[in-house]
Order: structure tokens, then C-alpha cells, then sequence
């Protein structure tokens, strides 16, 4: 791979973080849950085992397709209470790293900078997320998503209430 | 306001209330810590968590920092988490295996038994230096019962399992469930809620928010193939709410959702029926029908006096609430499971327990943000009175009332005014034992 080759990878698998962002944001949580193949995971591990494998650790999330369509659902219910009325995020996505794995996947990290304020209160979600992301036509799509907090608990936040 | 009047008790007509200063007074906050938290039993850890010798952990108990250590005799110790020496942290690592502890300060070293087993210099004390007498100290009081490990700050306490009264038995229920004994996973979820800390106690024994705060869980559930479509306090068994005596109480129901143990649920999948079916065989052999029926089909939510929660339902949970203020709480939850569980029977328990569970589940942020809710609430409304008189004048209170959250009050209004013992129920006398 030259390096014109690398450069035109990476800025495609950002210019794909930055559209999963902008969903985030703006709140098109079903938008979001369409960038996942079916048999897509996406992990959250507890803030003091930032290694933890969900067959085995106690993590915060570890959602097949199912349950992350109804987490969108959920968050999308206005009986979502710690997110009814909605918190305002901003996201940050910077240090991309992008790898082609041997069956033609791409392993990529990102580290994400992640604002959300609500009720008079502002705290930052911070910490880096790997994908495995899957080549589908001319798009990509997102088989593996484990996002994981630098934060040593959650005193700031009391929840995992939005998606980091 | 007087501390005995803060609660109105009316076991005659029905009449519960608690003054909402016992959520907002630093006063009150700093009486707790001196009646309650210095007086009572207080959860410190799982023995498992510290398996192997050398293995300890860290711990914040009642405000105080800790840690305990299984030392090479296999015993777990417990030690106050500060030198003898000049009290800097001996233990600076949340978790960890260590041969020796070593204070940073000055170097001063100790055995996992906590003595003094080095000393930089040491001919430069006098004769009446003793190292005998700069060992790493304990608690007052430590004892465990099945595993679970207690600490009190009150060296005339009563014996643990005296403590526990009642709830003994529904600690038993939890842990002869499994074959192999109980075990505490890696991993935990901890994190804070800007809420007085008896908020907590009560919402996690609380059926009657079930329904109305967790509506989008019941959803979600249903959709997965359980019938709760119909779901509503009328159409759901009453099940039982008991103050178990010391302030310990149970909300006790049949549960409507899987129980990883030994009751199926669609969401396990139909490949998890036969080892379902198997535990519950073993069960019945070795407990009989009717207890095998309590561990397998009954779910409860157990709380130990006064900061401790043992809840058993989609999976177990170890809560252990943190006051740190009148309006904030740390939070730390550990999940149980049973030692033989392992492969597809682990993850059907972990799976399980993140549905409902969890400051990333589908229903514990609800909790948070109504806790805070009300502990904001307060501020307009101080002054004011909170009722918790659901079923008061029934013989038999179900989940929804609120026997077991009035149990909880009793006992601790007794204790703030030095009384170790509350009546609680609702059809004794009210008053309680010095």
C-alpha cells in the first residue's frame, strides 16, 4: 500500500466517524443503529476493567442487534427518563488509526472526546473506541464497536445514558 | 425539629411520613455517621475477591479508607488503610497481589499479616521502640458470614449473624443457589448519584415504581416474547414485603422474567433448557420443593442495614451505597454468580444482569435521574413531608406497599435517637428498645 493509498483510507474510515458523530448528535439514534451488521456487538467495559471481556467481567454494556435497537428505542421513548428532555452532546474524534486486517477488515481506533450537559451540569465522557469495520458496496459498516472510558468511575455522570 | 419527631407513625390509622430534613440536614448526615454507620455491621468485600494470598483490594467503608488482604496464613485481614507510622496510604492500588506492603513515605514495611516486618534504620530509635507495637491496625470488629465480609467501627457490637436477625435466611437463599459456593466476577460497576443515600435503600426496595419509572424495561421485555403486554400493579402478584428485624427488609416476589438459576425465559434461548432444567432438579433434590420453588421461581431484593443490598432477580447484585453528603452517594455493584457457572451458563447470566442492570442498563438510569429528581425537589419542598404509607393497614403488604421500606425508617429513626431497636411492623406497638 502506498502511502497516498493510506492517506485516502484513513480519510475515508473518518469521514465514516464523522457522519456516525453527527448522528449521535443530532439524536438519529435509527439512523445510527442501520450502520451495524447484524451481527455487530458494541461493548462498554466497567471503568476499572477497561480489558474486561463481557463472556466472563461484569461490563456497563454489551449489546447484540437486538438490544441495541431497543437501546435506540429506549432512548428514543419519552420514558427514557434520564434522557427525557434530551442532554446536548458534542463529539470530538481525532487520532484515527486504521489497519487492514488479513480477511479484508479494517480495525480502526479513534480516541473520542464526548460532551454532554444537561440539567445544569456539564461532564465530558472521555476514551477510545476500536471498531472493526466491514467493507459493504462503496460503505462501510460497523461489526464491532468497543468503546472504552479513561474515566476511573462514573461519579461525574451516574449513568451511561447516552452512547459513548 | 426534634430528632423524634421526624417521623410520624401512626399504626393506627395508617399514617406514615418522613420529614424531608432527613434527606437535606448536615446535622442529621453527621448524627447518622456517629449513631448508624460507627454502630452498626458494615459491608466491606466478598472473600473472593481475594483468592489467592497476597491478593488484596481496596475499599472506602463508612468514609474510611481500607483494604483487606488474604495473608499467607490463607486468613483475609482487614486493615485500616493509613500508617502506623505517620498515616500515609500503605495500600495505593484499588486491586493487586502483594508479598509484602511498603509505605512510600519513609519505607516502613509490613507482613499480609500487618506487622512490622521492616523498618529503614532502625537502630536509631530507642530500647522502647517495639516493633510489636507499630503493626498495621484493624477495625474494631471483623466478621464474615458465607462469604461476605463485614467491618464495625463498635468494638461492643453484637456477633455478626445476631446482627443479621432475619435476613440471615434470605442471605442463605442467595447463596445455596449455587453447587460450588459464590463467587464475585472482575469487574464493577461503580458510580454517584446526587441524592441522599436512603433514597436508594428505599427505591431498590421499592415495587411500586416498577411499572410507572421502568415502563421502556417492561417494553422491552415484552418484545421479547414474555406476555407483559397487560403489565399493571393490579395484574401483578403481590409477592411480600417483610421487615426482617435490625432494620434488614425484603421485597419478595415471583418473578415475572427469567431466573438465570433455574427458571427459563425465552431470551435464554431454547439451548439453555435442559441445564435449566437440571440445576432445578438439583435443587429440589437437595433443598426440597418448597425452597427449590424460593430460589428458583421467587426473586428478592434484600436489604442488610443499613447500606447493603443484595439484589436477586434478572442476576444477583452486591450494592453497597456510599454516603458522602446529605445530597450525593457513591454507588458500587458487583455481580455474584455461582462458582460451577462457566461458557454458555455465565453468559446467559451476564447477559441477564445488564438488561435491567447497571448505570448502562435499560432501567438503573432511570433510578438515578429520579433520585436526584426528588433530592432537587426537595429543595422547594424541605419543609415538607414524604408518605410511605402504601398497605400500612394490611395484614399481608405486598411488593408495592411499603412494609419494607417503613421497616428501613423505623430502625433508623430508633438509632438516631439511641435507641438499638425499632418495632417494626406495622401492627406492633411503636417505640422501640434501648
Amino acid at each position: 500500500m502506498t502511502d497516498n493509498d493510506r492517506f485516502a483510507l484513513r480519510a475515508s474510515v473518518e469521514e465514516f466517524l464523522f457522519r456516525e458523530a453527527v448522528l449521535l448528535d443530532d439524536w438519529r439514534l435509527e439512523e445510527w443503529v442501520d450502520l451495524f451488521t447484524d451481527d455487530a456487538r458494541y461493548v462498554v467495559p466497567s471503568t476499572d476493567l477497561p480489558e474486561g471481556d463481557p463472556t466472563r467481567d461484569l461490563v456497563f454494556i454489551n449489546d447484540d442487534i437486538v438490544r441495541l435497537r431497543a437501546r435506540a428505542a429506549r432512548l428514543n421513548s419519552r420514558h427514557s427518563h434520564r434522557e427525557n428532555p434530551r442532554s446536548r452532546t458534542r463529539r470530538f474524534v481525532s487520532n484515527v488509526r486504521v489497519e487492514e486486517t488479513d480477511d479484508g477488515q479494517l480495525s480502526v481506533s479513534a480516541n473520542v472526546l464526548v460532551y454532554r450537559f444537561r440539567s445544569g451540569e456539564g461532564a465530558p465522557y472521555v476514551g477510545t473506541i476500536d471498531y472493526i469495520l466491514r467493507r459493504d458496496g462503496g460503505d462501510l459498516r460497523i461489526a464491532y464497536r468497543r468503546a472504552v472510558l479513561d474515566l476511573e468511575d462514573l461519579s461525574r455522570h451516574g449513568a451511561v445514558s447516552i452512547i459513548f | 425539629m426534634d430528632i423524634q419527631d421526624l417521623i410520624i407513625d401512626d399504626r393506627d390509622r395508617g399514617i406514615f411520613r418522613v420529614h424531608r430534613s432527613c434527606m437535606t440536614s448536615f446535622d442529621l448526615f453527621r448524627r447518622e455517621r456517629e449513631l448508624i454507620f460507627n454502630r452498626c455491621w458494615i459491608y466491606l468485600g466478598h472473600e473472593s475477591e481475594v483468592e489467592n494470598p497476597g491478593d488484596y483490594r481496596r475499599r472506602t467503608v463508612a468514609g474510611r479508607p481500607l483494604f483487606f488482604i488474604r495473608s499467607k496464613d490463607g486468613r483475609v485481614r482487614v486493615f485500616l488503610n493509613s500508617c502506623p507510622h505517620r498515616g500515609a496510604m500503605v495500600c495505593r492500588r484499588n486491586a493487586g497481589n502483594a508479598k509484602t506492603l511498603q509505605c512510600f513515605y519513609h519505607a516502613w514495611t509490613f507482613s499480609t499479616s500487618g506487622e512490622l516486618i521492616g523498618v529503614p534504620g532502625r537502630e536509631a530509635y530507642g530500647p522502647h521502640f517495639k516493633r510489636s507495637e507499630h503493626g498495621l491496625k484493624e477495625p474494631p470488629r471483623v466478621e464474615s458470614y458465607r462469604g461476605f465480609y463485614f467491618v464495625s467501627f463498635n468494638p461492643k457490637v453484637e456477633d455478626l449473624v445476631t446482627y443479621l436477625a432475619g435476613a440471615r435466611d434470605y442471605l442463605d437463599l442467595v447463596v445455596d443457589q449455587a453447587e460450588e459456593g459464590m463467587r464475585v466476577i472482575s469487574g464493577s460497576n461503580k458510580y454517584a448519584i446526587s441524592a441522599n443515600w436512603k433514597l436508594l435503600a428505599e427505591n431498590s426496595l421499592d415495587g411500586y415504581h416498577l411499572i410507572p419509572t421502568h415502563r421502556t424495561y417492561v417494553d422491552y421485555m415484552s418484545g421479547l416474547g414474555t406476555d407483559d403486554s397487560g403489565d399493571t400493579l393490579a395484574s401483578r402478584p403481590p409477592g411480600a414485603g417483610r421487615a426482617l428485624g435490625n432494620g434488614h427488609c425484603v421485597s419478595e416476589n415471583i418473578s415475572r422474567n427469567g431466573r438465570p438459576i433455574a427458571r427459563w425465559h425465552p431470551v435464554f434461548g431454547e439451548e439453555a433448557k435442559p441445564r435449566i432444567a437440571r440445576v432445578r432438579r438439583r435443587l429440589v433434590k437437595k433443598y426440597g420443593e418448597e425452597r427449590a420453588y424460593r430460589m428458583a421461581d421467587t426473586s428478592r431484593n434484600l436489604l442488610i442495614y443499613p447500606n447493603l443490598l443484595i439484589m436477586d432477580f434478572v442476576a444477583i447484585s452486591i450494592r453497597y451505597i456510599e454516603p458522602l453528603a446529605p445530597d450525593r452517594m457513591d454507588v458500587t455493584a458487583w455481580h455474584l454468580v455461582p462458582r460451577e457457572e462457566s461458557g454458555a451458563a455465565l453468559a446467559t447470566r451476564l447477559d441477564s444482569y445488564l438488561t435491567f442492570l447497571g448505570p448502562g442498563g435499560f432501567a438503573t438510569p432511570d433510578d438515578v435521574e429520579v433520585l436526584e429528581s426528588c433530592q432537587t425537589g426537595f429543595r422547594a419542598s424541605g419543609n415538607a413531608w414524604s408518605d410511605i404509607s402504601r398497605g400500612m393497614l394490611k395484614a399481608d403488604p405486598g411488593t408495592a406497599d411499603e412494609l419494607q421500606m417503613r421497616g428501613f425508617w423505623r430502625q433508623w429513626h430508633a438509632n438516631m435517637q439511641g435507641l438499638s431497636q425499632a418495632n417494626a411492623q406495622d401492627g406492633q406497638p411503636g417505640g422501640g428498645e434501648r
